[in-house]
């Protein structure tokens, strides 16, 4: 009996020895949010998909140089204008243990459909269609050019594991926004990492998949706990206290503080969110002139707003695609003239100037209340009294989609890390039918534009697409169709150990299967 | 004592329906919850129909009745975020903020009591002076900057204490506690702290002006006269007499302190109430703040009975009403 208990002892000896310092890397990842569900399809947002990223694979993914990355997908080839063929990784497993195949592409795709908020992405995709097991087609209603840019949204779930009813009676596969459901409490995918803990909006407690199939990754890490901690202050000095070893995002008073601090380091990357100002020329019809709103692009110092209140911690814009994107058009540079934009308002007629209405959320982007306080004196410069009002983004938005204002601020990220996505949203004319313009309450409108960017969607040759792109920029730009102000980056900050540099990506979905602790 | 009981339980239950009533008129304003629980290129349309789902779209006495009817069930809605039952996310939030609170009055009775009668008893010396200096910086110094302060401070510089969360959890059948393990006691000190700074220099105060005010009377001198003990007079006679306004006054202040425990909670990632509280605004999880209102009203009805009860134990000459 002595003896049996002395081995269990030894044995837990072992055990916590083993786990606690010869293998086992454990990391703490602070946030300032935690996934809102474990079901992938809950909802479109950046937090979500790197959720994703973590406990799912999709089928391709970005690399840091933005090219394509085989995942569950090996290899793929357009068989004609409307199919996509891809070839799937054989030996792949989910966490239930269940193997994955071209059904569970077919399954996730339907689901994709079926989700509030991707199907507007899929639209443009009928199915995907299993060939055999491990070769699925992804099929378009309209020769579509960003296929592989969507499949990086398409993370197979295990469709096995959600097949059939729960306790509740209601199917395991139900995407259910409004109340519980299994997919929100329960996730089976083929990524590194497993959910086994999880209190919603304080821990989440990720543990290494053993049998993950990507063996050549080099991350080491076994097990990673997220706790959100939403004040930035309290953020940065869990990190500085080592109670945590990784946050995101890092907020822009404390960056050079970390980038001194010896013990931490910051990484960060020029950020694709484009912030801008639109000017609602169904308010006000001196926003119908084009030079007016070309004296108000010219009077704002986004260049000045990028030094002195995002610190430098931003790239100025001149258009919306930000460099790297195939729309991106190097001849817009910023035009800060203050000459010029006075010029231009005594030619329009305006030189006595005249009173706007503003609107800007107060917690929604980097420092969003004070580049909307920055413009006030800006434009005041040109004659134009501006009446800003700030407010929380709980209340924004439903002002903004009323447009209540004459100006609006907006930041806006392309989902398919595309051009055209901007354009759509933000410039093409707003049609409540299509959908499109969806976001432009500026109410700028051009049929040149829009059939451009219609075009663009269904063009497969990609140099020809390209070209279009950077031509809805350079119209965009002649007609000042909004104010550009800058692309906020992105940063990370981590313990010296932990090689965050080669994980994290403009999309700011850290690959945290790879990363590698020291 | 029944007919007390009774009344105030009437009473309670016309402050909860009027806190209710203002709680739903008010929350169209916070924001529509719908564009939380959806990504930003969701259409119109989409959102109506979860809106329609969700019954946002009724008339307002339709979604109030709806929510009186729930109430006597016992049900107070639920959560948009949480996707739970609202009464359950706040009472498992519940006592995280009453361990907070409770750490934090035992620090305020145990330095507001000696301090303020020292500095009554002894109001030239250094150290009174002293007291009082260091009780007006307490007081003018927002909790969330000392918050702040004491995070730099003991987890930055110092790296003595974790500088959030609430560590080490035990559950002990329902209540999650953080008070049975050293890793919990360690979290729980510098919050406890941050939220005392502001009502510790108000007690000592009070304690103080109302010690010295009946150290005046003629019955203080009368028992000194009698050649009672220094130590008897000043706590029996003196002390005695000063807690009546200071229970008053406390009862009040542990309502508002759960109030304070929000700017607390936030800045420490303090997973109670206050801090669920906040989130909910931002959120616009408006059930969820409906609920929130309704539980702290009714606990502010309960901890104003329970002084008015205490009331009658430290002073029988007060009766409470209905106990003729």
């Amino acid at each position: 009996m002595k003896k049996i208990g002395l081995t269990i002892i030894c044995a837990l000896a072992l055990t916590c020895f083993g786990a606690g310092s010869l293998f086992a890397k454990e990391i703490r990842l602070a946030f300032d949010s935690d996934p809102v569900s474990l079901d992938p399809h809950m909802q479109l947002s950046g937090g979500m998909l790197m959720y994703s990223h973590q406990v799912f694979d999709p089928l391709v993914r970005w690399t840091q140089e933005m090219e394509f990355e085989p995942r569950l997908a090996e290899k793929w080839e357009r068989i004609d204008d409307l199919t996509m063929r891809f070839h799937l990784r054989k030996g792949v497993k989910f966490h239930s243990g269940n193997p994955f195949t071209a059904k569970d592409v077919a399954w996730t795709m339907n689901r994709l459909k079926e989700s509030q908020d991707f199907r507007g992405l899929f639209e443009a995709f009928v199915e995907a269609r299993p060939v055999d097991d491990h070769t699925v087609d992804l099929i378009t209603d309209r020769p579509y050019g960003l296929v592989l840019s969507l499949a990086t949204y398409i993370f197979p779930m295990d469709s096995v594991f959600y097949t059939g009813t729960d306790a509740q009676g209601q199917s395991k596969g139900l995407i259910n926004k409004t109340g519980p459901s299994f997919a929100n409490a329960n996730a089976s995918g083929t990524g590194p990492f497993r959910v086994t803990a999880r209190q919603h909006g304080v821990r989440t407690v990720f543990d290494r998949f053993e049998g993950y199939w990507d063996k050549n990754s080099p991350g080491n890490v076994s097990r990673m706990i997220l706790t959100p901690i939403r004040n930035d202050a309290t953020r940065v000095a869990a990190l500085l206290s080592g109670d945590v070893d990784f946050i995101v995002p890092v907020p822009p008073q404390d960056q050079d503080r970390i980038e001194r601090h010896n013990d931490v380091k910051l990484v960060t990357m020029s950020g694709t969110r484009i912030i801008m100002l639109q000017m609602n020329q169904k308010r006000r019809p001196e926003f119908q002139d084009v030079r007016v709103r070309q004296a108000i692009v010219h009077a704002v110092n986004n260049k000045g707003i990028v030094d002195r209140i995002m610190r430098g911690r931003a790239t100025v814009a001149g258009q919306q695609s930000p460099k790297g994107y195939s729309g991106y058009n190097e001849n817009l540079v910023p035009r800060y003239d203050l000459d010029k934009a006075r010029r231009l308002m005594k030619e329009a007629g305006y030189e006595k100037g005249f009173e706007v209405t503003m609107i800007a959320p107060n917690d929604r982007y980097v420092n969003d209340a004070r580049i909307a306080e920055a413009i006030v004196p800006m434009l005041a410069r040109i004659n134009i009294r501006v009446n800003l009002q700030t407010m929380p983004k709980a209340q924004y938005w439903d002002e903004f989609d009323a447009q209540v204002a004459d100006i609006q601020l907006i930041g806006w990220h392309s989902d398919t890390e595309d051009s055209g996505n901007f354009t759509e949203y933000l410039a093409m004319c707003p049609n409540v039918e299509t959908g499109y313009g969806q976001y432009n309450s500026g109410n700028y409108c051009n049929p040149k534009v829009d059939a451009l960017t219609l075009a663009c969607q269904t063009e497969t040759d990609m140099e020809k697409r390209n070209a279009m792109l950077r031509e809805i920029e350079q119209i965009l730009y002649d007609d000042a169709a909004f104010v550009p102000l800058h692309w906020q980056d992105l940063s990370w900050a981590a313990r010296k150990n932990l090689e965050i540099e080669k994980i994290v990506n403009v999309q700011d979905f850290p690959y945290f299967g790879d990363l590698v602790v020291k | 004592m029944f007919a007390f009981l009774v009344r105030r339980i009437s009473q309670a239950v016309f402050v909860m329906l009027v806190i209710s009533l203002l709680g739903f008129s008010i929350r169209h304003q916070i924001g529509d919850p719908v564009r939380d629980l959806v990504g930003v290129s969701v259409s119109v349309a989409e959102r109506e129909a979860l809106r329609d789902e969700l019954g946002l779209n009724d008339p307002f006495h339709v979604q109030y009745l709806r929510f009186l009817k729930g109430l006597l069930k016992g049900d107070l809605g639920q959560s948009f975020f949480f996707k739970k039952p609202a009464l359950d996310v706040i009472l498992a939030k519940m006592p995280a903020t009453l361990e907070l609170v409770f750490c934090a009055g035992v620090i305020i009775v145990v330095f507001s009591v000696p301090l303020g009668m020292y500095a009554a008893i002894r109001p030239k010396s250094f150290f009174s002076r002293l007291i009082m200096g260091g009780s007006i910086v307490g007081v003018s110094i927002p909790v969330f900057l000392t918050a702040i302060l004491l995070i730099y401070l003991f987890s930055v510089i110092l790296g003595w204490l974790p500088s959030y969360g609430r560590g080490e959890l035990v559950m002990v059948g329902g209540w999650q506690t953080g008070m049975l393990t050293a890793d919990g006691w360690l979290h729980l000190i510098l919050p406890s702290i941050a939220l005392s700074s502001i009502m510790l220099p108000l007690f000592i105060r009070l304690i103080r002006s109302e010690m010295m005010e009946v150290l005046e009377t003629e019955y203080i001198r009368f028992a000194h006269a009698k050649g009672l003990s220094k130590v008897r007079v000043w706590l029996v006679h003196g002390f005695r007499n000063t807690l009546l306004p200071v229970i008053t006054v406390g009862g009040v202040q542990i309502g508002t302190m759960i109030a304070f425990t929000i700017l607390t909670e936030t800045v420490f990632q303090w997973h109670g109430m206050g801090f669920m509280f906040l989130e909910a605004v931002q959120r616009a999880d408006t059930s969820l703040l409906v609920a929130y209102l309704m539980v702290v009203g009714f606990l502010f009805v309960v901890v104003n009975t329970l002084v008015d009860i205490l009331y009658g134990i430290v002073n029988p000459k007060v009766r409470v009403s209905g106990r003729q």
